[in-house]
């Protein structure tokens, strides 16, 4: 199963490797990543699959809105299906 | 491959357009519960419907976290009572309203709805005990909510319930006066009700239903709003077009979690109801995407052409999203849960003669419309076949739920709380409709051809 984490903030540095390095410790692999920083605004995109999560899903959801909240950021983590229902026939 | 931007829409709509899943609800019939003792029935019930609605809070709150989508009412509907407590011998069935209250309680669902009784063409025994234990139940409970089948396409509309009704909307006010009547709120009159309505307060399981089932009542007025203020000035067939994508896409939401929850729960998944659900939240009201169209003020002239095409264009968009559509289907015009619609009644553009208009098209009926405690039940009646006779005719769903509120007059407002809101209170007309309710008997099933 594959899930979208969207990160959104202020720039800083670390983000990216804070980010990722939680997600590798719930063994959440990122496939893909798309970030940007505009008007000093941080925003990245990644798919990652989490079919070998080790916590459920909805844990996952809120660890790492626990994770953007020590940072000063948002980050959120929603199930790719979702985007897929909604923009694809 | 998923497009980014394709991402931040979803989540904009989720986030400032409230976008919202507004209901799962769980159908359990009852039929097996029937029981000659009033206290083994209740018992029966009480089990039924706690075994199996047991996990559907937790599954709710389980997929909303893992999509991000927010699903506001988690609800449970049960086969009308009127027929599961037939068989008993008692007078009122107040005690298994309060059963199925408790019920309620035990699931964590906000609303249960089934206190309910379809009498188009007559009432048995049974349905007048359910009907005259309405008001008692709207008071010995919170979460109960109650419907009543007066008329249909096929049956003609049934005036000796209809006159009962009336005078049973009013003594519900008084027996809940103390909350400004707010058991009407939870009582619903209906002509061509459906069987699978996740939508409360009307909702039941029907008959035909299987034993139990998931219907998905969606939302999101502030979706179609937003993407309308993107065609300004534009002709209708691009209105009509921007309407039936954001319809599509909302559905989509619908159908995934339906799908999602039915699979958790391991019960069918049933329909989803494509609604245009409004809430009081600025931003979420069905009156300002009318108003987007054009109109000054909802209510003023053109506010049934708006409304017939936005309703129409919904079903549309939503039809090919899911592969079963069902329920009520289309755009909701509730006065006290539309900040749009409390500020058109409140500046008098929005009057009871235009939303009776509007509920030609509309998806339901005259909802959620306060009026002067001094109110008599004949007017109530007289409005309720009206009601009825729309449906009847077009062949549509209509409903009445009306707050007679105690004390009130025009002008008052009556806080109900919640997602219920608040409405101003709107005049009525003076004259009265007496005789014409005390008539009683049945107005004939309308003839289906030679339409004009």
């Amino acid at each position: 199963m594959k899930a979208v984490v969207t990160v959104v903030g202020k720039d800083r540095v670390g983000i990216i490797a804070n980010v990722c390095t939680a997600l590798a410790g719930f063994e959440v692999n990122v496939l893909d990543i798309n970030q940007t920083v505009m008007q000093g605004y941080f925003t990245m995109m990644m798919v990652v699959e989490v079919s070998m999560c080790n916590v459920p899903l909805a844990e996952l959801v809120t660890k790492m809105d626990e994770l953007g909240r020590e940072m000063g950021l948002s980050i959120r983590v929603q199930r790719e299906d979702i985007f897929e229902a909604m923009h694809r026939i | 491959m998923l497009n980014y931007n394709e991402i931040l829409a979803t989540q904009d709509m989720i986030e400032k357009r409230h976008l919202d899943i507004r209901t799962i609800t769980m159908g359990i019939s009852l039929l097996d519960c029937c029981d000659a003792d009033l206290s083994v029935c209740c018992a029966k019930i009480y089990r039924k419907i706690t075994s199996h609605a047991k996990d559907l809070v937790k599954v709710g709150e389980e997929i909303e976290k893992e999509f991000g989508i927010p699903i506001v009412n988690k609800r449970i509907s049960v086969t009308p009572i009127s027929l599961v407590a037939a068989a008993c011998q008692t007078e009122s069935y107040v005690e298994i309203a309060r059963t199925l209250d408790a019920a309620a309680k035990t699931c964590g669902v906000n609303f249960i709805g089934g206190f309910s009784a379809l009498v188009q063409k007559g009432c048995t025994d049974s349905d007048w005990k359910l009907i005259r234990s309405i008001p008692e139940a709207m008071k010995a409970t919170e979460r109960v909510c109650a419907s009543v089948n007066v008329g249909s396409t096929k049956a003609g509309i049934n005036m000796d319930a209809v006159a009962e009704m009336g005078r049973i909307v009013k003594k519900t006010a008084e027996l809940t006066a103390d909350n400004d009547g707010l058991g009407c709120a939870k009582l619903v009159v209906f002509a061509n009700a459906v069987e699978d309505n996740p939508f409360m307060a009307g909702a039941f399981h029907g008959v035909g239903e299987p034993e139990c089932v998931l219907n998905v009542g969606v939302s999101g007025p502030g979706v179609v709003y937003h993407a309308l203020q993107g065609v300004k000035g534009q002709p209708f067939d691009v209105v009509a077009e921007t309407i039936k994508k954001t319809a599509f896409q909302v559905t989509r939401m619908g159908q995934l979690v339906g799908r999602e929850a039915s699979k958790r729960l391991g019960v069918p998944f049933g329909i989803v109801d494509l609604s245009l659900a409004p809430t009081p939240a600025v931003g979420d009201s069905v009156a300002r995407i009318l108003e987007e169209m054009g109109l000054e003020v909802c209510g003023t002239h053109g506010t049934t052409a708006a409304l017939a095409m936005l309703n129409d264009a919904v079903k549309k968009g939503g039809v090919m999203a899911s592969n079963h559509v069902g329920g009520l289907s289309g755009a909701f015009i509730p006065v006290s849960e539309d900040e749009g619609m409390i500020a058109a009644a409140e500046s008098g553009t929005l009057v009871l003669d235009k939303l009776e208009a509007m509920t030609c098209v509309c998806s339901v009926g005259l909802d959620m419309i306060a009026v002067p405690g001094d109110t008599s039940a004949a007017t109530i009646s007289a409005i309720i076949a009206d009601e009825a006779a729309i449906g009847m005719v077009n062949s549509k769903t209509t409903a009445v739920r009306i707050i007679p509120a105690p004390g009130k007059v025009v002008g008052d407002r009556v806080e109900m709380g919640g997602l219920l809101g608040s409405a101003p209170v709107m005049p009525v007309h003076d004259k009265g409709s007496e005789l014409f309710v005390a008539r009683g008997g049945r107005i004939p099933a309308p003839l289906q051809s030679l339409k004009n």
